[in-house]
């Protein structure tokens, strides 16, 4: 009985199909003689070519940034050139990529200074833990993400690079920590 | 037995110990700045306020004893309130600056006020500042960080004996600091950095180099004395950074000495070698380790067969491993050589075949029960320099009644007061002993020792009778033998007449040698005339003097400077030059073994080795590497198992350091019962001689005359020989900062005034020392503790190598 009933329910399935696809059959070639598709496409076309338009010029032009971005590194001075940086080392412990390396000694005036100061931007995941630990606002993420390495081993900012940075956007970074002071 | 209860946990404690003390049992924590263990209480930090029942104030509980029923609250609102209360106070003229503080992360300062302090502060007034002293070399101060806990004025009063920090000015105005400017010189001033709960005393060559949190700590033993302090070394990538105490009731309590702390900065000293060298025609070439081992071996094979056994000597440090000394003494024996010794400072091997199985501190005395004992008689030590940590045990003994005494051959300044001191003239201990001897035999009636010759000629002083009714009368003595008189030319008689003394006097006898495993060198048979385990050899080698006198044709040095660190270093320098072959397994390429040695293979420092050491009261510590050797540089161990191996010697298959220890292990255990206790022997009365005269019936090295009362009269003056505290071992020299302190200054002539006026000397000035031809200009220090017919020109520093053997008679002129 049972398979009797299954038996009968197909044949009408396979009529209908058959059925459809005929009809879908004449329908594609009506489409592709009236280039219907292209149609859809040109509207999209259409549309965005009468929408306001977002693409930028990069490199030329650039999207605006948080004051929050997190890009390569600086270590900054104070305004009579003296490095922030006291080699209190909590960037190299908070640092969850251990990608900081410090080495430290008392300078000759006796102050607490590091001889080496080094981020490996390989390890680096740019979280900005070190910029926030930093007591004294040295170590800071600067708003430049576009830089490339031509050689192995310039992945490696050294001290004297980390302060070039710090030199060269000094006037950025101070003006992008004025506007998120009252946050921090 | 009073029951108290402090947090709801009730305990029992010794009535009459204080709050903080059984909290500390129960391991309630409560926080403390002033309290320390090991110090006495000051109870002015005020941090430990607890709430305790009945009691209308918090009370301090370092101060506070336990009464019967007693109940303490340590984290009711009472006593959080009061210790935040404390805290705020603590902070208001503390810096708020821990990042560019050597303390941050290890403050507990910090730590507290993370956990006992508020966020907040009331005050809002201008810091007090002070201004930062200069203290030496070792210790760098921050003196505005300072709390006023004064740990570190009580460690120097009560601890280490000597008054050099101490507080000025009360209340806002009161500083610490040294009265006079002048530094702490202490041999264990290290101890104020670890004692100090923030960061104002600090290490000074650790300043700002690392934080607490990059470091790895791994267990050590300290390797320049025989005590064997407990340290812990602290490691960041590969690098040694600091040295710590580690706490060791039974050693070193907390505490180590400068040395032992300050020595690492030796490791990467500028002249560490780091491969193998091969000297060719004049000139030094690196080569491969396969190259010098086959060179090594073909030598020394060489000099077996063609100019036979006794041509050849290995001379150790006493600063190696039990394990190196084992398979030292295997691999050379195995070749037939019995010329082996490590006993580098030792002038006198007459007495050799009946020392005890090892230089110990006396029978059953071990380190800690030096407190304990009643009346201690020093002889021929500066254990101030000697043995730092031991020196700080008989300062607590004689703080507890206990009585020192002390036979010198100068008037060493100690940090604890002697009940009585003899300072004998030109050296000669026989004749402070014999004085000793003779008011003891009197009083006890003994005849035993009228038979000795001369003794009846001595008629003891009233500080000799002093001193004999002292050891007498004492309940538990002990007799301790220093450098000077284990170091001295009569080393045999003084051994003698101390263990009559102690025979007589029920005292025990101990020897305090040179060198961190002197011990170890005795067990495992480093020594010419004995095996493993003390059994004795059928036909033994040459001692060390004699191996310098005899000029072999070579030598196989192991951790040695052989110039600085053997008495004889001009006859060692003299014998090497003239050795065909010469072998040296150094962590140093020095000038000098350049120049005598004919192949230097590198070996590593204690912090990359591991082995055991054996301390003085027998206690073996094992210790391991804690970094990995420099470059080609090699455990002492692994070169001499190679060695064996290239020489084709059976049986050294070593994997691993513990094989080397079990071996020798079970060669002991089958040589127990041999009759060497670990009692001083000595000899037996009868076998002293004519004090002085050095005759002796057994067959030893022939010596010169020895001074005796008889030969300095007149205008001879015999040369004191101590070897500086900080020039000990190639290590120790290399250390910076230790080289820059007070006890590392360049060497000087000290003398008493009225010798210098004999002499036509004055303060300042130069003086020109004469010995056999040779000569050196030295500055004069007058110094009373200098006694008649002795001037003090130290040894193991190199402008006074060419100067004689220690205790021989020199001259001395203005320059």
């Amino acid at each position: 009985m049972k398979t009797k009933t299954t038996t009968t329910t197909t044949t009408t399935t396979e009529t209908k199909i058959k059925s459809v696809t005929l009809l879908q059959k004449l329908k594609q070639i009506a489409q592709s003689f009236i280039l219907w598709e292209l149609l859809i496409g040109l509207k999209v076309t259409g549309r965005h070519f009468f929408a306001r338009k977002v693409t930028i010029q990069y490199p030329e032009e650039k999207t605006p940034a948080s004051v929050r971005f997190r890009g390569i590194h600086a270590l900054r001075r104070y305004p009579n050139g003296e490095e922030r940086c006291i080699a209190c080392k909590l960037c190299e412990v908070v640092c969850p990529a251990l990608a900081i390396t410090i080495e430290a000694e008392p300078r000759k005036d006796g102050s607490r200074r590091t001889t080496l100061y080094e981020i490996d931007l390989f390890k680096c995941i740019y979280c900005g833990f070190c910029e926030e630990s930093c007591p004294v606002d040295a170590i800071v993420e600067t708003s430049i993400a576009d830089y490339h390495f031509e050689k192995r081993g310039e992945n490696i900012l050294t001290k004297e690079k980390l302060l070039a940075i710090g030199d060269k956007y000094e006037k950025e970074i101070a003006a992008a920590r004025t506007i998120d002071a009252k946050y921090r | 037995m009073a029951e108290i209860e402090i947090d709801g946990k009730k305990i029992n404690v010794e009535p009459g110990s204080m709050v903080i003390e059984a909290a500390d049992q129960l391991g309630v924590d409560i926080p403390r700045f002033c309290y320390h263990k090991k110090l006495s209480i000051a109870a002015n930090c005020r941090m430990c306020l607890v709430d305790v029942e009945k009691s209308p104030k918090p009370l301090p509980a370092c101060a506070t004893p336990v009464t019967e029923g007693m109940k303490v609250w340590t984290r009711s609102k009472k006593a959080l309130e009061a210790q935040k209360a404390v805290m705020e106070f603590l902070l208001i003229n503390h810096p708020l600056d821990c990042p560019i503080c050597d303390q941050g992360g290890e403050c507990e300062l910090q730590d507290i006020s993370m956990g006992y302090g508020n966020a907040l502060s009331y005050f809002t007034e201008g810091k007090r500042v002070v201004k930062d002293k200069d203290i030496g070399p070792l210790i760098s101060t921050d003196m505005t960080r300072c709390i006023h806990c004064t740990r570190c004025v009580r460690f120097g009063t009560e601890v280490a004996g000597i008054r050099e920090l101490g507080a000025t000015g009360r209340g806002e105005h009161m500083e610490i600091g040294t009265f006079i400017e002048h530094n702490v010189d202490s041999e264990v001033s290290g101890n104020v950095i670890d004692l100090c709960p923030v960061g104002a005393l600090t290490s000074k060559p650790f300043r700002f180099t690392a934080r607490g949190w990059e470091l790895n700590q791994f267990h050590g033993i300290a390797p320049h004395d025989c005590v064997g302090s407990n340290i812990l070394i602290h490691v960041r990538r590969n690098q040694v950074m600091r040295i710590v105490p580690k706490e060791n009731e039974a050693i070193n309590e907390v505490w180590i000495s400068d040395r032992d702390r300050f020595s690492y900065e030796g490791l990467l000293s500028q002249d560490r070698l780091t491969h193998p060298k091969i000297k060719k025609n004049g000139h030094w070439h690196t080569v491969s380790w396969q190259e010098a081992l086959d060179v090594t071996a073909k030598s020394l094979k060489d000099i077996v067969e063609n100019q036979g056994v006794n041509e050849l000597a290995a001379i150790f440090s006493p600063n190696s491993t039990v394990e190196e000394f084992y398979l030292g003494q295997k691999l050379f024996r195995s070749l037939g050589i019995h010329n082996l010794d490590h006993r580098l400072r030792q002038l006198d091997f007459r007495d050799q075949d009946k020392a005890p199985l090892y230089p110990n501190l006396g029978l059953g005395l071990t380190l800690s029960d030096i407190e304990n004992q009643s009346v201690i008689l020093l002889v021929g030590s500066n254990i101030r320099k000697e043995q730092p940590i031991i020196s700080l045990k008989l300062r607590k003994m004689t703080l507890a009644g206990g009585k020192a005494l002390a036979i010198n051959v100068q008037d060493y300044p100690y940090n604890f007061d002697l009940a009585e001191k003899k300072i004998v003239t030109g050296g000669d201990l026989i004749f402070g002993l014999l004085g000793l001897v003779k008011a003891i035999a009197v009083i006890k009636k003994s005849s035993a020792v009228t038979a000795l010759p001369g003794l009846s000629e001595i008629i003891p002083s009233e500080t000799d009778k002093r001193m004999a009714t002292l050891l007498i009368e004492g309940q538990k003595k002990a007799i301790f033998m220093g450098l000077d008189g284990h170091c001295h030319p009569d080393f045999s008689e003084i051994m003698a007449l101390v263990t009559l003394i102690s025979q007589m006097t029920d005292a025990t006898v101990g020897v305090l040698s040179d060198g961190a495993n002197s011990a170890g060198g005795w067990l495992a048979g480093f020594v010419p005339h004995r095996l493993p385990g003390g059994q004795s050899v059928n036909k033994s080698g040459f001692n060390l003097k004699s191996l310098w006198e005899k000029e072999l044709k070579s030598y196989c040095l192991v951790g040695i400077e052989p110039e600085l660190d053997c008495a004889l270093g001009a006859r060692a320098l003299q014998a090497l030059s003239k050795a065909n072959f010469v072998v040296a397994l150094t962590a140093y390429e020095s000038e000098t073994l350049k120049t005598v040695a004919h192949v230097l293979l590198p070996m590593t420092p204690f912090t990359e080795n591991e082995g055991t050491y054996v301390n003085v009261e027998g206690l073996w510590q094992s210790f391991k590497g804690v970094v990995l050797p420099l470059e080609e540089s090699r455990p002492a161990w692994k070169i001499l198992r190679v060695m064996g191996n290239f020489l084709g010697l059976s049986d050294f298959e070593y994997e691993e350091c513990g094989q080397i220890m079990t071996e020798l292990k079970s060669v002991l255990k089958t040589t127990s019962g041999m009759g060497l206790g670990l009692g001083a022997a000595g000899s037996t009365p009868k076998n002293i001689m004519k004090p002085g005269l050095g005759t002796t019936s057994e067959p030893g090295p022939a010596r010169g005359p020895a001074p005796t009362r008889d030969n300095i009269k007149g205008s001879e003056i015999i040369r004191l020989a101590p070897v500086p505290l900080y020039a000990t071992d190639p290590l120790v020299r290399r250390a910076r900062s230790l080289q820059k302190t007070k006890d590392a200054e360049s060497p000087t002539v000290r003398l008493n005034a009225a010798m210098a006026n004999k002499f036509n000397l004055k303060a300042g000035i130069l003086a020109k020392l004469v010995y056999q031809g040779a000569q050196c200009l030295l500055p004069v220090v007058l110094d009373e503790s200098v006694p008649d017919n002795s001037v003090v020109v130290p040894n193991g520093v190199k402008e006074t190598i060419y100067l004689g053997d220690p205790y021989s008679a020199i001259e001395i002129y203005p320059a």
